[in-house]
């Protein structure tokens, strides 16, 4: 079993590299955020492979906290990106005289 | 019996494991957001649920065995919420690059409903003109 403990750690190991280099390079904000959710996945099958290899059962209420964490860290992060964030720059907007304002109906 | 189920146990941890550095590696080769998380979703689910299956057959008492369900549970159920709001974020601040699409089935739509998707464009509210 330590074999396959040792096995896990690698390949997790280069996973999170590699996870990593995306995180630094990721041309947007949703790249980053993707990593991030694999990133959690990753912590995640860590410690189930810890508590599998060594029979520690203290480390699985925190398995429940990671897998909650990554969705609400990813789903509040996912919600705020301003909707109109810019990929290339905006061409400069001319000023229009404002038009009078018209009587507001009711709000809904 | 008990190295049949540690076996398993362990070959269930590996492919877990090895599903996870699978989507490292598409998470640095795919060129855009929506096959990142192509790639990305492969260890959210199905890689973890290997890896708690191999952690509940070594653990093998209730207590922790119905922990790890838990966890199998809350992350089947969050994981397409999480997915379908990144996704949709994607295709409205217009990082999906539409060569790359065989189908798009939403701009269609979209268009019949006189939206323009990208950024800084809002769907048009009644009662306010120009």
């Amino acid at each position: 079993m330590s074999v396959v403990g040792a096995v896990a750690g690698v390949l997790l190991g280069i996973a999170a590299l590699l996870v990593c280099l995306r995180l630094a390079l990721g041309p947007s904000v949703l790249d980053r955020l993707v990593s991030m959710d694999v990133l959690l996945s990753v912590t995640a099958c860590g410690i189930g492979a810890y508590a599998a290899v060594t029979r520690d059962s203290t480390v699985v209420p925190v398995l429940v906290v990671v897998s909650l964490l990554g969705f609400v860290g990813s789903a509040s992060v996912a919600r705020f990106i301003p909707r109109d964030a810019p990929q290339q720059p905006k061409p400069a907007r001319s000023r229009q005289p404002r038009q009078p304002r018209r009587p507001r109906r009711s709000r809904r | 019996m008990t190295t049949f189920f540690d076996a398993l146990a362990g070959l269930l941890v590996l492919t877990g494991c090895l599903l996870t550095l699978l989507a490292g590696v598409g998470l640095v080769r795919f060129p855009d957001v929506l096959s990142r998380m192509h790639a990305a979703t492969k260890p959210q689910t199905l890689g973890l649920l290997c890896v708690v299956a191999g952690a509940g057959i070594r653990l093998h008492r209730s207590v922790d065995v119905w922990m790890l369900v838990l966890v199998a549970a809350f992350q089947l159920v969050t994981a397409p919420v999480s997915g379908h709001l990144v996704a949709r974020m994607a295709y409205r601040t217009r990082h999906v690059r539409s060569d790359l699409l065989v189908a798009d089935e939403l701009r269609p739509d979209l268009e019949a409903a006189g939206i323009e998707p990208g950024p800084g464009r809002r769907p048009p509210r009644r009662g306010r003109q120009g």
